[in-house]
C-alpha cells in the first residue's frame, strides 16, 4: 500500500530529524533541548486526564512527587537511577490515586480548585519536612543517570545528546502508549465522559473511577518526566514545581489545543522556541510570564481551536479536504 | 396486579426538592415483556420518576425494586449494570462524537475497556464484538447509513433514534424511554412504535413517559396515570381513555386525551 509507505517514510524522516537536531545547536541550546522533551512528556500526560474534560492545577507538583521520589530512591535506599525513575513515576500514580478520593468528588471549577489545593498541600510538606525532603533547599546533588555503551556509542550523561537521545526514546514510548490508549475503547470513554456524563453514567460508565483511571495514568507518566528532570538538572526543590511553571504547562496546552494528540506538544515546541529564539536572544528573558500571558490572551481571543486548529486548517487546504479525524 | 410477574416495581416513593414534592408516594408496577406507559400533565413528576428509578437521585421516600432486589439508592451506572436503562428528555448525546462512536459506548458494559489490553492491542475481538454490536442497534433503528456523520449534525428525529440505539446498545432487560417521539414526524413516529413493540416481542421490558396520546394509547398494554406527584390511576388503555378524572387532569393543563 502506497499510503503506508509514505506513511513510514514520514516517520522515518521524523526519527532522522529529531536525532539530528542537536548537532547544529550550541551546548545551552542542546540543554533546552533535553528540557523541550521532558516538557512534551509533560503537557502530553496533562492533556490525557483534560480527556476526561477535567483540569488540574496540581500536574506539575506531581511531576515533582515523581522528581523527589525518584531522586530519595537513588540517594537515600541506593536504587539504580533507571529504576528509581520508574519507582519515581509508580509513586506520583500512588499519589494521585490517594487524591483522586476527594478530589473527584468535585468537578469542573472545584475540582481545579481542588487540585490546586492538594498541589500546595505537597509543596508545604516538601518545605516543611527536612527529612527526607531537605526543606525549602530541596535535594542536591542528585546522582546523574550513569553512562553506558551500546555496541560502539558512549553514552556519557554529562553531555546534553547523550541525555536528549535518553530522554527520546523514554518520551518516544511513553507518548506511543498514551496514543494507544487514546485511540483505544478506553480513549472512547474518556471521550464520552468529558461530552456527556450523565449518558455516560447511563450506559454503565463509573465516571468517577474512569476519570481516577485517568489521572492515575497521567500522573503516573508526568512522575516520569519529573524523574528525568530531576536526575539531569541534579537539584531540585519546592519552587521548581511551583505554579508559575503550572502557568506555563497551561499555556501550552492551551495555545496548541486539546482537540487532537498533538496540539500540546505542537503548543510546547512553538512557545518553547519562540521564548530561546526570541526573548533569549533579545535578552529579554525577564519578560517571560508577561509574554507568555499576552500569548495566551491573543490565542484564546483569535485562536479558539488553538495551534493544531491553524494546522489543520492548512493541511486541510492542502488536501483539499475539510478537516475530520476520526478515532476509533 | 399479577406480582410475581412484575420485573420492576415502585414502592411509596417520594422526592422532594425542598418544599416541593415532585413525586409523592408513587407505586406502581411493570409487568415483564409489557410496554407500560406512565402519563401526566406538565410537572405530574414523570422524569423525576426515571431519574430516581435510573438512580439519577436517592429517593427521600420509599423504593424501587427491580427483579426482587432494591436498585433504589444505586448510583446510575450500577442500575444500569443491573439492566434498567433509560434515555432522556431533552436529546441527550455525546455530539462531537460521530454516530457510531455514540453507539460504541453504548456497548460499555458488554465490552469494559481493558487498559493493558488496549496498548498491547490484545482486545481486537473485543473491540470487533463492540463494533458488530454497534453497528446492530444503529441498524436496527435505521441510523446505520449516517454512522460516520457527527451526531450533533442529525435531525432532531435521528437525535431521538440514535439516544434509543445507545440505549439498547447496552442490551438492557428494562427500558426506560422519556418522551421518544418528540421531534419525530407522524411517519417516523409509526416506524418507532412498530420497532418498540418488536421489542417487546423479543421479551424487553420498555416504561415509556410520552405526551403523544395516540401512540401511548397505541403502543401500551397498561397505563399509570400522574397527577401532582401521585398516582391518579393505572389500568389499561381503553380503561383510562374513558376516565373521567384523567380527562379533566388533562383539561386542567389545557391538553386532549386523544
Ligand atoms: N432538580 C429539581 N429541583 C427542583 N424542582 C424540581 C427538580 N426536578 C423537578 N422539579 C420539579 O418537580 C416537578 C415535576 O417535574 P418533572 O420534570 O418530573 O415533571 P414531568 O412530569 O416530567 O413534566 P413534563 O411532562 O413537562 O416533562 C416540577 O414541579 C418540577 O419543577
Ligand atoms: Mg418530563
Amino acid at each position: 500500500m502506497p499510503s503506508q509507505l509514505t506513511r513510514a517514510g514520514l516517520w522515518l524522516l521524523l526519527i532522522c530529524m529529531l536525532l539530528a537536531v542537536p548537532h547544529g545547536l550550541s551546548f545551552s541550546q542542546q540543554e533546552i533541548l533535553v528540557f523541550l522533551t521532558i516538557n512534551v512528556l509533560v503537557v502530553t500526560s496533562y492533556r490525557l486526564l483534560a480527556l476526561t474534560g477535567e483540569w488540574s492545577l496540581g500536574h506539575v507538583v506531581i511531576m515533582g512527587v515523581g522528581a523527589y521520589a525518584s531522586a530519595l530512591a537513588s540517594k537515600e535506599l541506593g536504587i539504580a537511577v533507571p529504576v528509581a525513575m520508574i519507582t519515581g513515576a509508580l509513586t506520583a500514580a500512588l499519589v494521585a490515586f490517594g487524591l483522586s478520593y476527594p478530589l473527584f468528588r468535585m468537578k469542573g471549577f472545584y475540582f481545579l480548585i481542588g487540585s490546586f489545593a492538594a498541589g500546595e498541600i505537597i509543596r508545604l510538606l516538601w518545605k516543611r519536612f527536612r527529612d527526607p525532603f531537605g526543606g525549602p533547599k530541596g535535594i542536591k546533588k542528585i546522582e546523574p543517570m550513569p553512562d553506558f555503551d551500546i555496541v560502539i556509542w558512549r553514552f556519557d550523561f554529562f553531555e546534553p545528546v547523550s541525555y536528549y537521545y535518553f530522554c527520546l526514546v523514554v518520551v518516544g514510548l511513553s507518548l506511543w502508549i498514551m496514543w494507544r490508549i487514546e485511540k483505544s475503547p478506553l480513549g472512547l470513554t474518556f471521550h464520552a465522559i468529558h461530552w456527556q456524563d450523565k449518558l455516560a453514567e447511563s450506559a454503565g460508565i463509573n465516571v468517577r473511577a474512569y476519570k481516577t483511571l485517568a489521572f492515575v495514568i497521567a500522573s503516573g507518566f508526568s512522575g516520569l518526566a519529573g524523574a528525568l528532570l530531576a536526575h539531569y538538572i541534579g537539584t531540585i526543590n519546592p519552587n521548581s514545581f511551583d505554579l508559575e511553571q503550572m502557568v506555563f504547562v497551561l499555556t501550552w496546552t492551551i495555545v496548541g489545543g486539546t482537540a487532537t494528540f498533538f496540539g500540546p506538544i505542537l503548543g510546547c515546541a512553538a512557545l518553547v522556541i519562540l521564548n530561546e529564539i526570541v526573548l533569549r536572544e533579545f535578552g529579554f528573558e525577564q519578560g517571560r510570564p508577561l509574554i507568555y500571558g499576552f500569548v495566551l490572551i491573543l490565542s484564546v481571543l483569535f485562536l479558539p481551536r488553538g495551534l493544531e486548529g491553524l494546522l489543520q486548517d492548512f493541511t486541510g487546504a492542502l488536501r483539499g479536504r475539510g478537516r475530520q479525524g476520526s478515532r476509533q | 396486579m399479577n406480582v410475581t410477574s412484575s420485573i420492576l416495581s415502585v414502592r411509596d416513593l417520594g422526592m422532594s426538592f425542598g418544599g416541593v414534592k415532585a413525586v409523592d408516594g408513587l407505586s406502581l408496577s411493570v409487568e415483564r415483556g409489557a410496554i407500560h406507559g406512565l402519563i401526566g400533565p406538565n410537572g405530574a413528576g414523570k422524569t423525576t420518576t426515571f431519574n430516581v428509578i435510573s438512580g439519577y437521585y436517592t429517593p427521600s421516600e420509599g423504593e424501587v425494586l427491580f427483579q426482587g432486589d432494591r436498585i433504589s439508592g444505586l448510583p446510575m451506572y450500577e442500575v444500569a449494570r443491573r439492566g434498567v436503562v433509560r434515555t432522556f428528555q431533552h436529546s441527550t448525546l455525546f455530539a462531537e462524537m460521530t454516530v457510531l462512536e455514540n453507539a460504541l459506548v453504548g456497548t460499555h458494559l458488554a465490552h469494559r475497556p481493558k487498559l493493558a489490553a488496549a496498548v498491547a492491542g490484545l482486545d481486537k475481538r473485543d473491540r470487533n464484538a463492540a463494533l458488530e454490536k454497534a453497528r446492530a442497534a444503529l441498524d436496527y433503528f435505521g441510523l446505520l447509513s449516517t454512522a460516520d456523520s457527527r451526531a450533533g449534525d442529525l435531525s432532531h428525529g435521528h437525535q431521538r433514534a440514535l439516544g434509543l440505539a445507545v440505549a439498547m446498545a447496552s442490551g438492557p432487560e428494562v427500558l426506560l424511554l422519556d418522551e421518544p417521539f418528540t421531534g419525530m414526524n407522524p411517519e417516523e413516529t409509526r416506524t418507532m412504535m412498530g420497532l418498540m413493540e418488536k421489542l417487546r416481542d423479543s421479551g424487553r421490558t420498555i416504561l415509556i413517559v410520552e405526551h403523544d396520546m395516540r401512540a401511548i394509547m397505541g403502543l401500551c398494554d397498561r397505563i399509570t396515570v400522574m397527577n401532582f406527584g401521585k398516582l391518579l390511576t393505572h389500568g389499561r388503555p381503553h380503561e383510562i381513555r374513558s376516565h373521567p378524572e384523567v380527562i379533566s387532569a388533562y383539561l386542567g393543563s389545557a391538553r386532549n386525551v386523544a
